[in-house]
């Protein structure tokens, strides 16, 4: 009875800490829908009086949202998939065919995938103006699936080097070449963990920052991440607009967290066990 | 067993002429190939450009011209650079030190109290509470932050003045004293996430035999975290640790969205610092210079965590 009755105070603690990390969303939430002179008038803790949407509106049709969002989801879901197939062929080499010196290429990815990319981004930039690619989605895209690839296939080698033998034994008895053996055996089999690559990948070049930041400088090819940052790096919204910018910005973060908690969850413990 | 010995009859019935016995391993390695073309183009090229740039004289027009270390001399002597890499430990404390210490007592109070005695629904609701800033760009962080902070109307601001603390009120990010101690205070907020969910990950694999014997030899819940919830999560704390300071070392988003360095260099990093002699200053050879450097530390630090984990997988 009296050890329930201590339990209480922790769990109340924790609660308290979590809607602490919450409350920023709230707030955000709250006073994207108040009207500049509610905003002016109440501050930003009191309740709006009503649903004004005009800022929001305002908001996505200055920055041109949906050209954003639609340029998010081409270069995230590109990356995503071209970087899952790129980890793919790398780790069905190096975790089933063992390739020799598997250690150094493997040791060389996972290098890559450390490397900060302050020490890319001028060559980068300069060689994609070279090549004609500078301000493409299509550079931006090659660039992440690159980057993403690294760190997949390094995760997907030690996946794959615990493959069942006897499954590809048994599909090259029934005369599959390797090629075959990959995507009718192989990538099957391991789903679950492309899948939680393929949401990772997403998410994560969703969030990037720096390298779109540099090489998407028009405003038709920028991302929601890029056309944000930079609009708020320049100080020209006012409180109800910057409120309307945070919580376009939000919004698809919270979606993505809502329909994929369980992979996020489940892969980050994949990713660190290994 | 039967299976190599149906394979070896079906290889010597094709005829072993036709395949020698060695080369099915290594043709595995064409599978490598695009992957290793793709990897020269967009991260060795770039490098090694990098690298030699750094040793160079160049404005990113014209042809570099050989300098020497020079670039790295002046780097020594600059105090900007040693500011900004002195952020940078400031950095690895917010997203590194607080994030796993906080992490792992959470961790622990949600998996011992909350999981045990309020179900795993309570505390997966919890959990998700604490992540959902990682899912968050960046940059939209530093939007929703720079508000909150702002100096007339911004929210903590308003909170201090309806609490009567009206006489705390700061510019919090405007304040060469404060804005560092602001950033830090942010990026505790966006990291915290990543190492409670990696602790309660590997919480679940803890034998529950251990907490319930050491329960009833009368240990405390400081002392069953002490000496069993740290040893045995030992390889997760190093896992997040080396993930964590890296992506401490790398911070650039948050410091170009809350402060752009400022006020007064108060909050430049060697990210940020390289990227504005980059594409501001222009001096590409320098800014090469500087990226080199956070490569070397970055590095170093991977391969010291690396180790730590092979040695505790061991």
């Amino acid at each position: 009875m009296t050890t329930a009755l201590r339990r209480y105070p922790v769990l109340i603690a924790l609660c308290v800490a979590a809607l602490f990390m919450i409350v920023p969303f709230l707030i955000v939430t709250v006073n994207a829908f108040k009207s500049p002179t509610e905003y002016a008038q109440n501050g930003p803790l009191s309740l709006p009086d009503g649903l004004y949407t005009t800022g929001i509106k305002d908001f996505w049709e200055r920055v041109d949202f949906g050209r954003k969002l639609v340029n998010s989801v081409l270069i995230s879901g590109s990356v995503a998939v071209l970087a899952v197939i790129l980890s793919v062929l790398n780790a069905y080499a190096i975790g089933i065919g063992r390739v020799k010196g598997r250690t150094w290429v493997l040791a060389f990815f996972v290098l890559a995938n450390m490397l900060p990319q302050e020490a890319l981004v001028y060559p980068v930039y300069y060689l994609s103006k070279e090549v004609g690619l500078y301000d493409t989605r299509l550079s931006v895209i090659i660039v992440f699936t690159v980057i993403q690839a690294a760190f997949g296939t390094y995760l997907l080698s030690a996946v794959l080097g615990q493959f069942p033998r006897e499954i590809l034994e048994a599909a090259r008895i029934d005369g599959a070449n390797r090629w075959q053996v990959l995507w009718r055996i192989v990538v099957p089999v391991s789903r679950p963990t492309l899948g939680v690559l393929l949401v990772f990948f997403f998410i994560w070049t969703w969030n990037e920052f720096l390298l779109p930041l540099v090489m998407l400088i028009s405003n038709d090819n920028q991302t929601v991440s890029v056309a944000l940052g930079v609009l708020q790096g320049q100080r020209l919204m006012d409180a109800t607009m910057t409120n309307a910018a945070a919580l376009l910005g939000v919004l698809p973060a919270i979606v993505f967290f809502l329909v994929f908690q369980r992979t996020l969850t489940r892969g980050i413990a994949v990713g660190a066990v290994k | 067993m039967t299976v190599t010995v149906e394979r070896s009859a079906r290889a010597a019935g094709k005829g072993a002429a036709v395949r020698p016995p060695r080369r099915p391993r290594d043709s595995y390695a064409l599978f490598l190939l695009p992957g290793a073309l793709a990897f020269l183009a967009v991260i060795v090229l770039p490098f090694v450009m990098n690298t030699y740039v750094s040793f160079t004289d160049w404005q990113g027009v014209g042809s570099p011209e050989w300098s020497g270390l020079a670039n790295y001399r002046e780097l020594m002597d600059d105090s900007e650079f040693w500011a900004s890499f002195r952020h940078s430990l400031s950095m690895v404390v917010a997203m590194a030190a607080i994030p796993t210490a906080l992490g792992l007592v959470l961790a622990a109070a949600l998996f011992d109290y909350v999981g045990k005695h309020f179900g795993s629904r309570t505390a997966a609701v919890l959990r998700a509470c604490f992540y959902l800033p990682q899912v968050l760009p960046i940059a939209v962080a530093g939007i929703v932050w720079s508000w909150i902070l702002a100096p007339d109307n911004g929210s903590l601001n308003a909170l201090l003045k309806a609490i009567g603390l009206g006489s705390w009120q700061q510019d919090w990010l405007g304040d060469p004293d404060l804005a560092l101690y602001s950033v830090m205070g942010v990026m505790v907020w966006v990291q915290l996430g990543f190492p409670l969910v990696v602790f309660m990950a590997g919480l679940q694999r803890v034998d529950p035999q251990l907490y319930e014997a050491a329960e009833l030899d009368g240990a405390g819940w400081w002392r069953r975290f002490w000496h069993i919830t740290l040893p045995q999560i030992r390889p997760e704390i190093y896992v997040v640790l080396t993930w964590c300071s890296i992506a401490a070392l790398k911070v650039f988003g948050a410091v170009y969205v809350l402060t752009k360095g400022g006020p007064g260099g108060a909050t430049d990093v060697p990210s940020y610092f390289s990227f504005t002699t980059f594409f501001e200053k222009t001096q590409v050879g320098y800014g090469a210079a500087i990226s080199t450097v956070l490569t070397v530390v970055i590095l170093a630090l991977s391969l010291i965590g690396l180790r730590l984990q092979e040695r505790t997988d061991s």
